[in-house]
């Protein structure tokens, strides 16, 4: 029942997107320039006066980017985004909005719209009423605010539902309702903290589709806070990763994925192995590493890794192959068999290698996906492009994903 | 359309065959059966402790049998008489007859109080004539009895106390409710306001009183409530200590303690004085002022309990989504907020006042005449002059205005909003 809804909904919603891109979505299209328009220097917040919760934030955005805070919980996103929004107060540093600091503004001068996770919708108000709030503060005349409202209503694809009140709405409705309130007296910035974070898995989508749909139509900049990094890296034009307070990396998606700066950043996005080794010397942008049992490896060189330290290698999943494939590689290390998992569009195989630790990899589920008895010795292959290798960081990161 | 016809459809086919139909009935019986059965007990408490005395209550204000047991004889002589002049001397005999039975069975008081209550001032002339007759032999009795009443009082010669008897002899009676009224009804019976206006002036102070308390509870509990939905856990738990306090000490100790602060020689004088902010001290305890002052007190607990647990659940992020919109924080509050927190408040506001309307001990105590509210006046009635009746007749007012009172505000602001938590 609901799943015809929901297909049914976002028929239609693709519709009106289409409509309103011919009518009025030209008024609020993309500005172009490449300037700073959001910028936090050196940013630092302590709620106890003795312990910093974020610690030296740094990030400049640019006017109509999607940016995207990703960490572990407790990492201080939630933080960052209320320090912006001007809910907490900044310990030390300036958080700047085209160049002018913003750190003395009363939030309800700021002109940032926000999506919260709980929606926030006024529950004794229509949802007409919540979306003229805004507009009401702001002096406009009724007739324009009915205008502006239906405006957005059919943005969102909820035109018949103005007069509902938000317990009446399913949860992706409160949602869009949330989005259209936060959008609607056409802030420059919009700050989302995990706004799909109560929705099931497929009306996620759906939403994480409709606010990207939203983001490049009508051009505003967005701060967005997210657990769930297949949301993020689907979604962001850059994404910061955030660990203990402190941005590990911000880069664009693909960047991210593939050229993660530290173990920690390879390790929290998407799945990663990692081999303990040792590193023998470095060559260039290029580390010689020893693993135990197996000789040396050549892997890509991290920041900060030295010749004779201890070291991690990580290769993810997918980018490890099964003797005998056609792909070419610069490795080849021998690894006793555990288990093979069945996950319908691939198989994953779980190996252990010489130091015990395990390791695993995904094999397309085709013809080639091969066979084996438990205990038996395959030999893995990958190419040194890659394989990172990172200064161990003590403890040990495990598989993950 | 579709979807219609595809219900029916299947409702048709999942139709109970009767056996199956038999036995879902049985159950529900069972598990109605084994529901009643847990609160039977509470069922058989409450029609006991409440709804029994409730409806005697109701009962007794309309209901009363006392001179119609004591003097049954007379009332059947009087029924003809025609309400103008002396009645014939059948019925002044019959009454001496039976005056003089109640005088020796020690039952002539009540007679006396009974029709008191109906002509004030008659108590000491059916005491002393009932003395007289007492002495008198029964032969002497039937044959002068008429006399010998007319002799003993003058008042005997009036049709005024006739006619008290005859109003109090009736056994089911409004005059109570008349009286808790201020209204009395003419021999004619048209229905007119009494001389003394009490009743009804008490039931306006009362909920004056009941109102003025109920501001102040508002006025001091709603900041201290969202103040401590807005405080962690912790601190809103070390203040909630605060607020239970008063629930802990006997409300007995909490008045006295009002007492020792108002009195004329008490702490409040007493640091007035020693301020030389004043010479004389001033007059606090029993009087309006120091019923009000207490009975806030006590019942700020009331107010603050409901809009605390309702405020604790809402979430800060309304107030931070309507300044993230533009509002100044004021403006928020009063569109946001406040309309957020009208459940706990009506809640809160609805306790206190009902609980008010119908306090007695506090406004006993440091009310002195000018506090006395509603239910103080009651408690005289059967404490003090014995007229239970009329007691009750005021106490089933009150009950239909406490009654009348849930409705409106039922009508206008819908019971539904109430929340306690
Ligand atoms: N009002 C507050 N007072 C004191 N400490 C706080 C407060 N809010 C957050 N913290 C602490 O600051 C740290 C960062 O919290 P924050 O809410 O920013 O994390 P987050 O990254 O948003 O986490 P999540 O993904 O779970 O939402 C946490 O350790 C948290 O306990
Ligand atoms: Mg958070």
């Amino acid at each position: 029942m609901s799943t015809t809804v929901n297909v049914a909904a976002r028929r239609g919603f693709l519709n009106a997107a289409v409509a309103f891109k011919k009518t009025g979505g030209a008024r609020l299209n993309k500005h172009s320039g490449t300037d700073v328009f959001l910028e936090f220097d050196d940013v630092k917040k302590s709620y106890d006066q003795k312990s910093l919760v974020v610690k030296g934030f740094n990030i400049a955005v640019e006017q109509g980017e999607f940016i995207t805070l990703l960490g572990p919980s407790g990492s201080g996103k939630t933080t960052v985004l209320m320090m912006l929004a001007g809910f907490e107060s900044v310990t030390s540093g300036t958080i700047a909005i085209r160049g002018q600091s913003i750190n003395k503004t009363a939030p309800y001068k700021r002109n940032i719209g926000m999506v919260f996770q709980n929606y926030a919708l006024f529950p004794h108000m229509t949802v007409a009423e919540n979306l003229g709030y805004p507009l009401g503060v702001r002096g406009m005349a009724k007739a324009d605010q009915r205008k502006r409202i239906s405006e957005y209503l059919d943005l969102v694809e909820l035109g018949d539902f103005g007069n509902r009140y938000p317990g009446q709405l399913s949860g992706g409705q409160r949602q869009r309702v949330a989005l259209a309130r936060a959008m609607i007296f056409e802030p420059t910035l919009i700050l989302m903290d995990e706004p799909l974070g109560a929705l099931d898995k497929k009306l996620r989508e759906q939403m994480q589709y409709e606010i990207t749909r939203l983001h490049e139509q009508l051009g505003f900049t967005v701060m967005y806070v997210t657990h769930d990094q297949a949301e993020a890296l689907s979604m962001s034009n850059r994404i910061a990763v955030f660990n203990d307070g402190i941005v590990q990396q911000c880069a664009a998606p693909a960047e991210l994925y593939e050229k993660p700066a530290n173990a920690f950043v390879a390790e929290f996005i998407g799945e990663n192995n990692f081999i303990e080794g040792q590193v023998d010397r470095i060559e260039g942008k290029h580390a010689i590493v020893t693993i135990k049992g197996e000789g040396t490896i050549t892997a890509e060189a991290a920041e900060g890794l030295v010749a004779g330290g201890r070291c991690v290698v990580s290769v993810r999943p997918e980018k490890l192959f099964i003797h005998p494939s056609t792909h070419a590689h610069d490795h080849d290390i021998k690894a006793t068999f555990v288990a093979r998992i069945y996950v319908g569009d691939f198989i994953r195989y779980y190996f252990r290698l010489a130091d015990n630790k395990e390791i695993v990899v995904k094999v397309l589920n085709d013809l080639s996906a091969p066979e084996f008895g438990e205990g038996d010795v395959g030999r893995l292959q990958w190419l040194t492009s890659d394989c990172i290798a990172f200064p161990h960081s003590g403890e040990m990161p495990g598989v993950t994903g | 359309m579709a979807e219609a016809t595809t219900n029916l459809r299947t409702h048709a086919a999942k139709r109970l065959a009767p056996e199956d139909a038999r036995n879902a009935a049985r159950e529900v019986r069972a598990r109605r059966l084994r529901a009643f059965l847990f609160v039977a007990p509470l069922l058989v408490f409450v029609m006991f402790a409440f709804v029994a005395p409730i409806a005697s209550m109701l009962f007794r204000s309309a209901y009363n049998p006392t001179v119609a047991n004591l003097v049954p004889a007379s009332l059947v002589a009087i029924a003809d008489w025609d309400g103008e002049g002396r009645p014939s001397d059948d019925v002044l005999g019959q009454f001496a007859i039976d005056l003089k039975r109640l005088a020796n069975d020690r039952t002539s008081g009540q007679l006396a109080e009974e029709i008191n209550r109906f002509l004030p001032g008659t108590s000491s002339v059916v005491k002393s004539t009932a003395r007289t007759l007492r002495r008198v032999d029964d032969g002497t009795l039937a044959q002068t009895g008429p006399a010998l009443l007319l002799d003993a009082n003058d008042a005997w010669a009036e049709p005024g106390i006739w006619r008290a008897l005859q109003e109090a002899g009736k056994v089911y009676t409004t005059s109570y409710y008349l009286t808790a009224l201020d209204l009395e009804m003419t021999r004619d019976g048209s229905i007119q306001q009494r001389d003394t206006q009490i009743y009804l002036k008490l039931y306006g102070k009362t909920l004056w009183m009941a109102l003025i308390i109920t501001v102040l509870t508002l006025i001091l509990g709603y900041p201290l409530a969202f103040h401590m939905a807005q405080s962690s856990t912790s601190r809103a738990n070390f203040l909630m200590v605060f607020v239970l306090l008063p629930f802990w000490t006997s409300l007995l100790v909490r008045t006295t303690s009002w007492i020792a602060l108002l009195q004329t020689n008490g702490v409040v004088n007493s640091t007035l004085i020693a301020l030389g902010l004043t010479q004389d001290p001033f007059e606090l305890l029993y009087t309006q002022f120091s019923t009000i002052i207490a009975m806030t007190h006590i019942l700020l607990p009331f107010m603050v309990l409901p809009l605390y647990s309702v405020m604790r659940g809402i979430d800060p992020s309304y107030m931070r989504a309507a300044m993230s919109m533009g509002s100044r924080p004021i403006p928020a509050f009063l569109k946001i907020y406040l309309p957020m927190s009208l459940p706990g408040l009506s809640a809160g506001a609805l306790l206190v006042f009902i609980i008010s309307v119908g306090y007695y001990i506090t406004p006993a105590l440091v009310g002195g005449t000018d506090g006395q509210m509603i239910s103080n006046i009651i408690a005289f009635h059967m404490q003090q002059s014995n007229n239970w009746e009329l007691a009750a007749a005021l106490g089933s007012l009150l009950l239909f205005l406490i009654i009348a009172l849930y409705w409106l505000y039922d009508r206008f602001i819908g019971a539904g909003n109430i929340k306690l938590g």
